[in-house]
This record gives structure tokens, C-alpha cells and sequence, in this order.
């Protein structure tokens, strides 16, 4: 659409612009100002430069949930990604199965995520839940309050529980936009399955499927409420991620200074892994 | 490999229902029932957990404080974004890629960064511990989707339904409310709906904005687990009455999700 130049559109904005300004600048003021300073309680503060940001940036504490976000992130899209896809291409297209399968698919993501914490906790107890009985009746030894690597597999597990649905949601709407004509197309082409999926759905799905690994990349990647239940950022430190461990810095220790380096590295990194992808975006959204 | 095509879906909404089943299966069971024995149904049927969780007002005040600021939030974000929403699909203006950034990178701020901040900010100003505080606070992701939402949904309504209104007469006003907004109706469901979902289901800004009066449901569970000991059943009937309201809101949008994604738009 050609949009005309109006400056007057300004005073259209400016709600907006005035409620985010005062929710979102004011409070990263503060955090900007801690950040440079030290504390020692009743509002006595000593200018500390960037001590704060050499610290955090060389502490190994850092590194190591840094590390684990990463990792957790990655393994989530890798899972959440092509899983979404795969239910997408295979749910009804018309029909009594299409609010069904759509009403409960979307269940999980309207709950509390406290409340996704506490129920994947009791359905993952290893001598009431449901997964953790039965998976030490099958012979396993499973135990996610105390091993490491079965804390690990149960909040993957409950995460892609949680958040799997809005990629296949996204990735159906994107299936079904495509006309009818292009598989016709196809079938006369005689064109097998999979290169029906490479060459027309995917292209298709390309602008949903971009929002679906921005979105999954931003919520996984600030993480908080439902491994905070779960399992506490235990079994010590294991799943303690980067908001976990912020959370426990600054209201848990009360280390303004440090906490405030860390939130303000933590958001740079968000930012900029999310403008790059915004910036594809809105390239797609142009060639389209 | 045609027909056994629904296993996925079948097996994947399976897959959802089952931690689903077991909450409700505690939420029916004694607590001493849950310690002792494991079982795939309630063996002694008991609602006392649901009694206890309506009678008792620190827990059926923590659902309506919930409800309060939610519906507080999606009004606010709702009315800020249609006229910015509107101005970003029609108008060139100083500055308007970056505001738009700008205002996207709030939905990405994660809100462990923004929790004691807000906590000093909201405490300064007076507004600690009250609906409006964590409506507000909302406000920072929620009027960000809002804005992208109406965008993507304005911006498929051809501008020419602007140009015909004013060639007819209409004031911007009269054009707006009654011409534009109909429009767009099923647009600003779906744009309800997601504030609804994203402002029902935050609890860290919501925990640390409130202390006793307009403490939310999700606040009042955790520190159920933590200081009577560990009653599983009563944990589980409120996280199973957290999940009626979601519900309800999904089955009357059903028919709009799958279209309101369709627009490209989360």
C-alpha cells in the first residue's frame, strides 16, 4: 500500500508512545544507572565505571548460564520447529476434526505458566507422577529433582508441551493460504510428496514459519516462571538459566550493580539476534 | 501412509491432554491419598479441595484479582494501539520504521530485567500492590503484539474504504467508529484474545508488583507450596480452575485463530 506522509499521525501514536515509554524507559534508566554504580543501602551510591560489565562478562558464573540458555534454546527450536510443521501438514483441513484438533491444541497455551511448572512437577514425580512412575516402572532410574540430565529432558519436555502448539498454529494458518491451484498444478506435474512440500509449502509457510522461530527464540530465550517451579534451576545449578540466575542475583542477593550489568547484556544480546531477524522479516515481507 | 494420517495430530493432542488429566485427577484425590497410593483415578472422590479454594477468600480473591487487571490490560492495550496501529498502516511519518522497532524490542525485553525496576517504580508513584500497577506494567509487551496485530489486520483493508467515506461526507471520527472499526472487528477479537492470553498467563510482574490486595491467583499457589507444606491436591484444583477462563476465551475466538494467524501476524 502507498501511504501518504502525515506528520500529523504522530498524535496517533502518542498513547502508545507514552504508555511503553513510561513502562519501558523509566525502568531502564534505573537499570543503566545501577549498573555504573555501587550501593551501600539507603540510597548511598558510589560511581563505579564499568567494573561491573568487566566482571559479569569475565565471570564464569555468566558463561555457564549463558551456555546452558543456548543450549536450551537451540535444542527447543530444533525440536519445536520441524514437530510443528509435521502436525500442521498432517491435521484435517475441513471438518468436525478442525475446532477440535484447533480448541485443544491451543489449551496449553492459556495457562499460567506457574501453573505448566507445578503440573508438569506432579505429572513428572518419580513415585506419584504419572510420566515418573512410569517410566521407573519401565526400568528407567528417572529422577529430575536430582539428575541433572532427566531435570534437563523434563523441562525440554514440558516446554515443547507448552509452546509446540503456536508453531503448528502459525504453520497451519500459513498452509492455508495456499490455493488450491498449486496442488492441482502439482498433481498434473506428477510431483511426489516431498518436492510438493519443498518447493510449495515451505516457500509458503516462509513468513509464518520466520515469525514462528522469532517468537519461540524470544520466549525460550527469557525463560523464567516454568523451570523456576519445576525444578528451581536445580538439581545446584544445572537448569538455572539466564533469568533464573538474574532473578537470584538481584532480588535474591541484592547485588544491584552486577545484576544490572547482566540485564543489560542479556537484553543487548536479545536485541540483537532479534534485529537481525526482524530485518529479514521485513525483507520477505517486501519481496511478497 | 495416507491413512494413517490423523495418528499424528491424534497422538500429539494425547500427548497435551495427558499432564492435563493427571492435575485433575489429583485435584479429586485426598491429600493423604496422593502421598500413599498412585493411581490412574481418584480411589475415594472428594471435592473438598474445590470447597476449600471457594469458600476461603484468599483463594477465590486471587482468581478475581487475576481477572481485574487482565480486563484492565486488554482495554488499555486495545484503546492505545487501534489509533497507532491505524497510523502506522496509513501514514508516513518522521520516524515510524524505528518507533516500530522501538516498540518490538519491549515484547522482547525479558521481564526478569524489568522486575525490580518496576518494583522501585510502581512503589515511588503510589500504584504498588493495585490492579492498575500490573495492568500498566502488561502494558509493555502487550500494547507491542497489539500494535503488530491491528497493523497486519488494517493494513488488508484497502485504503480506497477511506477515500469513499470522506468523498461521502464522513468526518475522520464518524469514518473510524463506524466504518473502519466494524471493519476490522475480527481483527481486534484476535488482538483481545493474544492480551488476554499473554497478560492471564505472566506471573513474574505480577508477583512482584502485588503483595496482598490484588495479589494474583498464580502468586497465592506458589506460596501455597512453599509454606503449608506441600498440599498437592489443593495446588491442583487451582491450577485446574486456572484453566476454565483460557478455555472459555478460546472457544468463543476458535473460529477466528486459525484466520487471525492466517493474516501473518502474531
Amino acid at each position: 500500500m502507498n501511504k501518504t506522509i502525515n506528520q500529523k499521525a504522530w498524535y496517533f501514536v502518542i498513547p502508545v508512545f507514552v504508555l511503553v515509554a513510561f513502562n519501558a524507559a523509566i525502568p531502564l534508566m534505573t537499570v543503566v544507572n545501577y549498573s555504573f554504580q555501587e550501593t551501600f543501602g539507603n540510597n548511598v551510591f558510589a560511581w563505579e565505571g564499568t567494573r561491573w560489565f568487566k566482571q559479569i562478562l569475565l565471570s564464569e558464573r555468566f558463561h555457564a548460564s549463558l551456555g546452558r540458555q543456548f543450549a536450551f534454546t537451540f535444542i527447543i527450536l530444533l525440536i519445536q520447529i520441524p514437530l510443528g510443521i509435521a502436525i500442521a501438514l498432517t491435521m484435517p483441513k475441513k471438518g468436525w476434526g478442525v475446532p477440535v484438533c484447533l480448541i485443544l491444541m491451543s489449551m496449553p497455551l492459556l495457562i499460567p505458566w506457574n501453573v505448566v511448572g507445578a503440573m508438569w512437577n506432579i505429572f513428572a514425580l518419580p513415585d506419584i507422577g504419572f510420566l515418573g512412575h512410569s517410566l521407573n516402572a519401565m526400568g528407567f532410574d528417572y529422577n529430575f529433582t536430582q539428575q541433572p540430565g532427566d531435570a534437563w529432558l523434563t523441562t525440554i519436555l514440558m516446554d515443547v508441551w507448552h509452546w509446540t502448539s503456536l508453531v503448528v498454529l502459525l504453520s497451519y494458518a500459513g498452509l492455508n493460504s495456499i490455493q488450491p491451484a498449486y496442488y492441482q498444478a502439482a498433481e498434473i506435474d506428477g510431483a511426489s510428496r516431498w518436492a510438493t512440500f519443498r518447493y510449495i509449502e515451505l516457500p509458503k509457510m516462509k513468513k509464518v514459519l520466520t515469525l514462528a522461530i522469532l517468537l519461540r527464540f524470544m520466549d525460550s530465550f527469557m525463560i523464567y516462571t516454568e523451570p523456576f517451579v519445576l525444578t528451581g534451576g536445580g538439581p545446584g545449578n544445572t537448569t538455572a538459566f539466564l533469568s533464573i540466575d538474574l532473578v537470584k542475583m538481584a532480588l535474591g542477593q541484592f547485588d544491584l550493580g552486577p545484576a544490572a550489568a547482566m540485564s543489560l547484556i542479556y537484553f543487548f544480546i536479545v536485541l540483537l539476534v532479534c534485529w537481525v531477524f526482524y530485518n529479514l522479516m521485513m525483507k520477505n515481507e517486501a519481496q511478497s | 501412509m495416507k491413512k494413517y494420517k490423523w495418528l499424528v495430530p491424534t497422538l500429539y493432542i494425547i500427548f497435551l491432554m495427558l499432564p492435563i488429566y493427571w492435575l485433575i485427577n489429583m485435584s479429586f484425590k485426598t491429600t493423604t491419598e496422593i502421598i500413599n497410593t498412585y493411581s490412574l483415578w481418584p480411589q475415594k472422590f472428594t471435592t473438598e479441595n474445590y470447597v476449600k479454594i471457594f469458600t476461603d477468600s484468599t483463594w477465590y480473591m486471587g482468581y478475581i484479582n487475576s481477572i481485574t487487571y487482565t480486563v484492565f490490560n486488554t482495554v488499555i492495550s486495545v484503546a492505545a494501539a487501534l489509533p497507532a496501529a491505524y497510523a502506522f498502516s496509513r501514514y508516513k511519518f518522521l520516524g515510524d520504521k524505528h518507533l516500530f522497532f522501538w516498540l518490538l524490542t519491549n515484547r522482547m525485553a525479558p521481564p526478569a530485567v524489568f522486575a525490580l525496576p518496576f518494583f522501585q517504580f510502581y512503589s515511588s508513584v503510589n500504584l504498588f500492590d493495585t490492579h492498575i500497577a500490573v495492568a500498566l506494567s502488561h502494558c509493555l509487551f502487550n500494547i507491542p503484539l497489539a500494535v503488530w496485530i491491528l497493523e497486519g489486520f488494517m493494513s488488508a483493508v484497502p485504503k480506497e474504504l477511506d477515500e469513499t467515506a470522506y468523498v461521502d461526507g464522513y468526518s475522520f471520527g464518524r469514518f473510524f467508529f463506524k466504518i473502519f472499526v466494524p471493519t476490522i472487528a475480527a481483527g481486534i477479537g484476535i488482538t483481545m484474545f493474544f492480551c488476554f492470553m499473554f497478560s492471564w498467563v505472566e506471573l513474574l510482574l505480577a508477583k512482584t508488583l502485588t503483595a496482598t490486595a490484588a495479589k494474583p491467583i498464580a502468586a497465592t499457589m506458589t506460596r501455597t507450596a512453599s509454606t503449608s507444606g506441600y498440599e498437592l491436591g489443593l495446588l491442583a484444583a487451582a491450577g485446574t480452575l486456572t484453566i476454565i477462563p483460557g478455555a472459555i476465551v478460546i472457544y468463543f475466538v476458535k473460529n477466528y485463530i486459525a484466520k487471525g494467524f492466517a493474516m501473518g501476524r502474531v
